[in-house]
């Protein structure tokens, strides 16, 4: 059982992550992942670059507890949390959140909620460019609403 | 006491400052008095940090709340909610 959390600039392969938690891994029944992109037009206007800032140290601990957090609500194996940071381009890869279990259930249940902390909990800022210049994203109420709805949830119960 | 205070993403880019060391007087010793005493400087000081803005605070590389204790030479960070993902 391990939990793996990387920020990095480079890309990452999605095959590769899922092989490694397969492969040697007879007890995992069940994979379930989750990627992040770059999309070309946010809040109404077309972003042709990304910058995502982090506070390194204080990042990778944030990511750290939100597995640990996953792992106390669900029967997981392993988990994979690797967060891209630097300059994007629109259809890059951003996140990558794999969860695997003996049943679908746990692996599902706990990718969704690892993003949803992820998404209110980690720190993360993305600056993109538009027409109209470089602009700071704000932050999303739809997201701290998504994280808040696994407060008090047991395993089991999808929100 | 002093403390290393942090400035990330557009607060960062507002206040013009990264970092930087600082002697606290010994009233400042909750994360809000320090952000109360850093508004105080006035200008974009107190625009950015006025009660209200949405401004977060780690302290020791933690999510930290308006009453949480500072101590000696601990890094307390100020930035907007995030957005990553």
């Amino acid at each position: 059982m391990s939990d793996t959390v990387r920020v990095q600039s480079e890309d990452f392969d999605v095959g590769a992550e899922l092989n490694r938690m397969r492969l040697g891994k007879p007890a995992v029944g069940a994979l379930a992942s989750f990627v992040g992109t770059v999309r070309d037009v946010n809040e109404g206007s077309g972003v042709s670059d990304l910058f995502l800032e982090h506070y390194p140290g204080m990042t990778e601990q944030a990511l750290a507890n939100i597995a640990v957090e996953a792992r106390s609500r669900w029967r997981l194996i392993d988990t994979v949390i690797i967060h891209r940071v630097g300059l994007l381009q629109p259809t890059d890869q951003i996140v990558l959140v794999i969860a695997s279990s003996a049943h679908r259930g746990d692996a599902f249940e706990a990718c969704q909620f690892i993003m949803d902390y992820l998404k209110t909990r980690a720190p993360f800022w993305k600056k993109e460019r538009t027409p109209d210049g470089t602009r700071w994203v704000e932050a999303r109420d739809s997201d701290d609403a998504a994280a808040a709805r696994w407060a008090g949830r047991a395993a089991g119960s999808n929100p | 006491m002093r403390v290393q205070v942090r400035y990330f993403a557009s607060l960062r880019e507002s206040l013009g400052v990264e970092s930087e060391v600082i002697d606290l007087p010994e009233a400042v010793v909750t994360a809000d008095a320090l952000r109360a005493w850093l508004a105080a400087r006035g200008g974009v000081w107190a625009e950015h940090l006025a009660p209200g803005r949405p401004v977060r605070v780690a302290v020791a590389q933690r999510m930290a709340q308006p009453g949480t204790a500072l101590s000696e030479g601990q890094e307390v960070a100020f930035f907007p909610p995030v957005t990553g993902g």
